[in-house]
């Protein structure tokens, strides 16, 4: 679904990724862990279309097809979606009025008509109840005021009204309470099927004890320098990133 | 000719087609001297160091209009809140359309300011209201105080709640290569009256118009005016609004004002307190582009305790667009426990636009509550790319955020229908199709 072939991105003349090479396909899950600074959201950021940082090389295509040049908007059209690591204040934008633009906006791109208004209030209450978010807001203004836990479960709530192909997570545990992650995960968990697929970006195994990863890559100074299954992660936690860099330097 | 001199030999020809012998003639006679001496305002006087009305008085003017000009409703229903039920006060080049309006005097008078001039039975009305508080050193009011002949007449009587809103407007035809217009308007609210006033100016065509009007509004005790002004005329057509608004003891009163179309729009609001318990609201959302030109100059002259004012004004310029926000507030001495608000915030969407907002706060009392704020910032960016993240397009994402940012204006707008088509107004100025009902 998702194919990075060695992409090289900087910011400001600062190279901030150095030859990322990642593949996703459909109905897997993967995680990205790295130390804080090593580019994690900066590639989460570049593959939805966030123009601040300048690609240099490489590409990255989504379902076959070439999307560098695309906005971010046309992305989100063929189904990427990002969860913020810091999800934006929006004042004066209701959470129900932004959804319902988001959605007939894609809908519009694919040359579909708005959603009728039942179905989208049913839509909106079944994806509320599935994350257990207060009614109340949906009627706030979009993250405005927001605790950090509820920024991030709105996130979540986001992607189930989206029902994008391709999640990209980035720290959406931190800032969670221990029962707002079960919530959340379990969230993500009945969303995922044999067609979409996970990116989670974490620093903690905590998180893939709910949503178990197919693969775990580590990042250091914005290059993927270890691929490996579920366990790696343990041996992270455990560890640390320190014998990852001794083994990168040999 | 240039049209200072123009307009005032002109006043004699004027003299011939009204009643010299009214009271309110002497008032004019005293106005075309006021304007004389002054002229046109220039960027020498303070208030109007940002606006200049050069250009627009290069125009060769016809100021007396042509009679019988003619507009159908079906041409012009969509200036109309015609989805709602309303009193009508519509003018055409200046000259009342009957057949377009739909006027009242069963139970409150909503009718014509010739009428009210001409009728014995509005004499003592007249000469109790008629520029009392109309700034007479003012050299624009004066000129329109000069002409003045025709425009609305709206008297609600004691205790009386209108239950349907007041449309005014006038239409220019393009009759005339380039017209000048000077509506004059008084609208008396007696004591637990209730009104709502939506009021228009609107060319049919892009032949020029400059229209100069004013509008004396009393508002007495315990009653409630709320006014909506909707500009959103062509870029052909200038507007120098004149409102001044008196309002006594426990008294509501407020005006939106929504400048979203025309050339050059200069709105002076004054109000003026005469009691205590006093609440005055003004407030605005203008969004302009190309080279339009938008300048608010508010007053609120505190002059009573316990009274409060607020004042909210939200700007967005795109292109060369220019906006002026001068706010002033006045707290006297004697006006303790004032609270007095003002907030003017803007967006520049490029880098030619400009906005110089200056507030005045002139605070004589002691124990008073006043604030002011003014930001200038641009859209941003960040919030933008979480939008587009979303699947909104970048265009809708901007109007989406413009919208926002200048929503919190239209909240207090009591009439929904009036909301709405303010909602649509901006959804076409910014070029988008989504319906803002946030
Ligand atoms: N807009 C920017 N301007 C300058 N530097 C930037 C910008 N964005 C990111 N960086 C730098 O790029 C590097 C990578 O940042 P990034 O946010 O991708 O790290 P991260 O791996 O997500 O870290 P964390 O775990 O703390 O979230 C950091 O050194 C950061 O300071
Ligand atoms: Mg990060």
């Amino acid at each position: 679904m998702l194919k990075i072939n060695n992409l090289h991105a900087s910011v400001e003349g600062k190279e901030i990724l150095r030859g990322i090479n990642l593949e996703v396909n459909p109905g897997e899950v993967h995680a990205i862990m790295g130390p804080n600074g090593s580019g994690k959201s900066t590639l989460a950021s570049v593959i939805a279309g966030n123009e601040d940082f300048e690609m240099t090389e490489g590409s990255i295509t989504m379902e076959n097809e070439e999307i560098t040049d695309l906005p971010p908007e046309e992305r989100a059209h063929k189904g990427i979606f990002l969860s913020f690591q810091y999800p934006v204040e929006i004042p004066g934008v209701t959470v129900t009025n932004f959804m319902k633009t988001s959605i007939n906006e894609s809908r519009r791109a694919q040359g579909l008509e708005e959603m009728p208004a039942n179905e989208m209030l049913k839509k909106i209450r079944e994806k509320s109840e599935l994350l257990e978010i207060d009614r109340k807001f949906l009627s706030r203004s979009l993250n405005e005021g927001f605790s950090g836990g509820e920024k991030k479960r709105n996130e979540i709530f986001q992607m189930a009204m989206l029902e994008p192909k391709l999640a990209i997570l980035d720290e959406t545990d931190s800032g969670l309470d221990i029962d707002a992650l079960r919530v959340v995960a379990n969230g993500v968990n009945k969303l995922k099927n044999k067609d979409n697929a996970v990116v989670l970006i974490t620093h903690y195994q905590r998180l893939l004890q709910y949503i178990i990863p197919d693969f775990v890559h580590v990042i250091l100074d914005g290059k993927i320098v270890k691929s490996g299954g579920k366990e790696l992660a343990f041996e992270l936690e455990d560890k640390g990133y320190d014998w990852v860099k001794q083994e990168v330097a040999v | 000719m240039e049209l200072k001199d123009k307009l005032i030999s002109s006043f004699m020809a004027f003299e011939n087609r009204v009643d010299i012998d009214h009271p309110v003639h002497d008032i004019r006679t005293e106005a075309i001297k006021v304007f004389e001496e002054k002229g046109f305002p220039s960027k020498k006087d303070e208030l109007w160091k940002y606006t200049s009305l050069n250009t627009l008085l290069k125009n060769n003017y016809s100021v007396f209009p042509k009679d019988e000009p003619g507009l159908e409703f079906k041409d012009v229903k969509k200036y109309f809140i015609h989805d709602i039920d309303s009193y009508k006060i519509v003018f055409i080049d200046g000259i009342y359309s009957s057949h377009l309006s739909q006027t009242s005097h069963e139970g409150l008078d909503a009718c014509l300011m010739s009428s009210a001039l001409n009728k014995p039975k509005y004499r003592t009305v007249i000469e109790k209201y008629f520029n009392k508080i109309a700034k007479k050193d003012d050299s624009l009011t004066s000129l329109n105080t000069a002409f003045s002949r025709e425009g609305a007449f709206i008297h609600i009587p004691k205790g009386k709640v209108v239950e349907k809103p007041i449309q005014i407007i006038h239409f220019a035809t393009g009759n005339e290569a380039s017209l000048m217009l000077q509506p004059r308007s008084l609208v008396i609210v007696e004591e637990n009256a209730q009104v709502q006033i939506i009021e228009r100016h609107q060319s049919t065509t892009e032949n020029a118009v400059f229209t100069n009007s004013v509008t004396e509004i009393f508002v007495h005790e315990r009653a409630i005016a709320d006014y909506y002004k909707i500009q959103n005329d062509k870029q052909s057509a200038s507007l120098i609004d004149n409102t001044y608004i008196a309002q006594e003891k426990n008294s509501h009163a407020s005006v939106h004002t929504f400048s979203i179309g025309g050339k050059l729009t200069r709105n002076n609001l004054q109000f003026l307190h005469k009691g205590e318990y006093i609440n005055s609201t003004l407030k605005g959302i203008t969004i302009i582009e190309g080279k339009q030109h938008v300048d608010h100059s508010t007053l609120v002259h505190h002059s009573e305790p316990n009274c409060e004012s607020h004042q909210d004004y939200k700007g967005i310029y795109a292109d060369k667009s220019t906006g002026v926000f001068n706010g002033r507030i006045i707290v006297e001495k004697e006006a303790q426990k004032t609270n007095g608000f003002q907030q003017s915030n803007n967006i520049l969407i490029d880098d030619k636009a400009t906005i110089n907002a200056k507030p005045q706060l002139e605070i004589f009392a002691d124990d008073v509550k006043c604030s002011h704020g003014c930001t200038i910032g641009q859209l941003d960016d960040e919030a933008l790319f979480y939008l587009q993240t979303r699947g909104i397009p970048e265009k809708e994402a901007r109007a989406l955020l413009m919208y926002a940012f200048a929503n919190n204006v239209l909240e207090s707008v009591k009439i929904p229908e009036v909301k709405i088509r303010i909602n649509k107004l901006i959804a076409m100025k910014l070029g988008v199709n989504i319906g803002f009902d946030l």
